[in-house]
């Protein structure tokens, strides 16, 4: 029981009338990594924004790190130590490289309350680390993200929640707008982290990577958990089958 | 040999280069507007606008000039810095003059004289009550904790409740209003204490415009408030996915602006040595002017203390250049108009040559 990161129970979430997510059980533990696929809409978002508080879900619960958690918001949820790239990635557009990755938990010189001053030489100094540890390449890091390629962008998201110590990843389709090598880089990430025995939750389109890097694959299908697979069980074909509704799991047969 | 790095996709980067900052742009279009007054001057009035044309005096500037140009703005400048903050944060405040307004009458009240030229002030407004020369912490602090506890409203009412900040303040503005004229039945308050009637004096209020500009320029750039004020406005879901507490940050900024405001509302009726009901009446306006004309992004996210202080300061010339050119205070106005509305487009136009691109 004590190697279970995050579980959820019967985790739902309507938005009015659409029923984006229905009783969702899902746990991973310590040292795997975890793929959730499924279609576009299926959910997969709305789980992660539960997870992190970034919304408050409609009902179920949430066990992390072996306490039943309900966190107010995304602070909580990150300083509880779950790390997320979201979909959306959640960069200031008009801030640059380092203000971004310490956005929320800046370094300071001495504490006064919402008047802390910052740190900026310390905050340079662990972005340019930060961004060496994981291989990410970025030209010039005072510049501004707006100013920043989609890919430069991703990059920015992807350092952030690697730099910082962490329970768990949650990556919402880190490698979406990447190039061939910039998505090598960010697998690079993900390896490291997995053979670091740290939790990974990747949400991807991409079946080789999710192969290459997950050792389970959760299918979610228009708001439910369709099914749940080890690696050596099932291929390619059979986890399309589940994605598009031609197969459902036993278990699950009540669902979709 | 320039020093380059190599990105991603093998572009290339100058790292030598750097983007001109925007409020090079402001300076620059606060130099060519004092130029065109002066050409102006020498053509029309046979008189210099900047230069000391005087041989009484001494000096290369017109120093009576320029002293009248900052002290004019000093006043609505404080505003404008707490006006800053809230654009810069994706917001807006239209209640400023009404709680300068409510303000002053309320502050004033505490700060009267007992005795007017000799006789008992028995028109104070706590004659009865006894409560005549105070000390000036008094009416500082109600004064103080007027702002607070409007700017706190404002700020509670657009953080939690989903009204959007337009439509707050200006229910603020009108409520404001109408406390400003509630407070005396309409009648001015007058005759301050002298500790009180010091802080509009002479040159004052440029004082407490620099020292207000210097610490929330370093507020902005140097502290986490700052960070997150930009952060903000830049954009609030992301702001709030990592994690800053975006309700409370609000509140503080608005509160920040009440407070400012009744800064300004204090200086302002000491300045006047009265306080009237209708006092501050569209200073939000003019507030938001200079902020706009300094280059703050009415969509949040951009600009800095510098450019709102040098936005004043071309409000201040305009106004100065035209009295200097006896033109009709019509014009002024009409002018000004021109100008907020050209700085938003200028302000679209530099906005829309990132966001197009997706
Ligand atoms: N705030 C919202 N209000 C109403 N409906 C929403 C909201 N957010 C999401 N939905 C709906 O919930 C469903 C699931 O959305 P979600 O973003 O979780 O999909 P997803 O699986 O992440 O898809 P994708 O692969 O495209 O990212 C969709 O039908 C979407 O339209
Ligand atoms: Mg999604």
């Amino acid at each position: 029981m004590s190697d279970i990161v995050l579980k959820t129970e019967n985790l739902t979430k309507h938005y009015g009338g659409v029923h984006a997510l229905e009783g969702a059980n899902f746990e991973i533990r310590r040292g795997e990594a975890v793929a959730i696929m499924g279609d576009n809409g299926a959910g997969k978002s709305t789980f992660v924004r539960q997870i992190t508080a970034v919304e408050q879900r409609t009902s179920g619960t949430i066990w992390f790190d072996g306490h039943d958690v309900a966190f107010k918001d995304p602070l909580e949820a990150r300083e509880a130590g779950i790390e997320t790239v979201f979909q959306n990635l959640a960069l200031a557009d008009h801030l640059n490289v380092p203000d971004n990755l310490f956005l929320g938990r800046e370094l300071v010189r001495f504490r006064l309350g919402p008047f802390s001053i910052l740190d900026y030489k310390a905050m340079r100094k662990a972005t340019l680390e930060g961004l060496q540890k994981t291989g990410v390449k970025i030209p010039n890091i005072n510049n501004t993200i707006q100013n920043m390629s989609g890919g430069q962008r991703q990059c920015v998201a992807i350092a952030r929640t690697a730099t910082f110590k962490s329970k768990l990843i949650i990556m919402d389709e880190p490698t979406a707008a990447l190039g061939v090598q910039e998505t090598a880089q960010v697998e690079n990430i993900l390896h490291t982290l997995k053979s670091q025995g740290e939790p990974v939750i990747l949400i991807s389109h991409n079946m080789r990577q999710v192969m290459e890097i997950c050792d389970r694959i959760v299918v979610f299908r228009r708001g439910r958990i369709v099914a749940n697979l080890r690696k050596e069980d099932t291929d390619g074909q059979d986890v399309v089958a589940y994605i598009t509704g031609a197969k459902t799991q036993e278990e699950y047969a009540g669902a979709a | 040999m320039t020093d380059t790095t190599h990105g991603i996709g093998g572009l290339t980067f100058d790292t030598k280069k750097r983007a001109l900052p925007p409020e090079l742009g402001v300076a620059l279009a606060l130099v060519l507007i004092v130029a065109i007054f002066e050409i102006l001057g020498r053509i029309f009035m046979h008189d210099s606008f900047l230069f000391n044309t005087r041989d009484s005096v001494d000096g290369l500037f017109n120093m009576a000039r320029l002293k009248i140009i900052i002290l004019q703005v000093s006043i609505i400048g404080i505003i404008a810095i707490g006006v800053t903050q809230v654009i810069i944060s994706g917001g807006i405040d239209l209640s400023s003059g009404s709680v300068v307004g409510a303000t002053a009458m309320i502050a004033m009240s505490f700060a009267q004289a007992g005795t007017v030229y000799g006789a008992e002030n028995t028109r104070a407004v706590f004659f009865t009550q006894g409560w005549v020369d105070l000390p000036l912490a008094v009416p500082l602090l109600v004064g103080l904790l007027c702002g607070l506890v409007a700017g706190g409203i404002n700020g509670l009412l657009i953080a939690y409740t989903r009204i959007p900040p337009f439509i707050a303040t200006l229910g603020m503005m009108v409520a404001a209003r109408g406390i400003a004229k509630w407070w005396t039945r309409g009648q001015p308050v007058s005759f301050p204490t002298e500790s009180y009637a010091a802080l509009g004096a002479g040159m004052t209020p440029v004082l407490i415009f620099a020292g207000v500009a210097i610490l929330f320029a370093l507020a902005l750039k140097y502290t986490v408030y700052g960070k997150h004020t930009y952060a903000i406005g830049s954009s609030e879901s992301a702001a709030r996915m990592s994690g800053i507490k975006v309700a409370r940050h609000k509140v503080l900024v608005y509160t920040i602006a009440g407070v400012l405001a009744a800064l300004a509302a204090i200086v302002l009726s000491s300045k006047n040595l009265t306080a009237q009901s209708g006092m501050g009446v569209m200073y939000e306006l003019d507030a938001i002017a200079m902020a706009v004309i300094g280059g703050i992004s009415l969509q949040g996210g951009r600009g800095s203390v510098l450019g709102t202080v040098l936005g004043a300061l071309i409000f201040g010339v305009i106004i100065s250049g035209f009295t200097f050119l006896k033109l009709d205070a019509y014009y002024q106005e009409m002018v000004k108009g021109v100008i907020i509305v050209g700085a938003v487009v200028l302000d679209q136009w530099r906005q829309s040559r990132h966001s197009d691109r997706i």
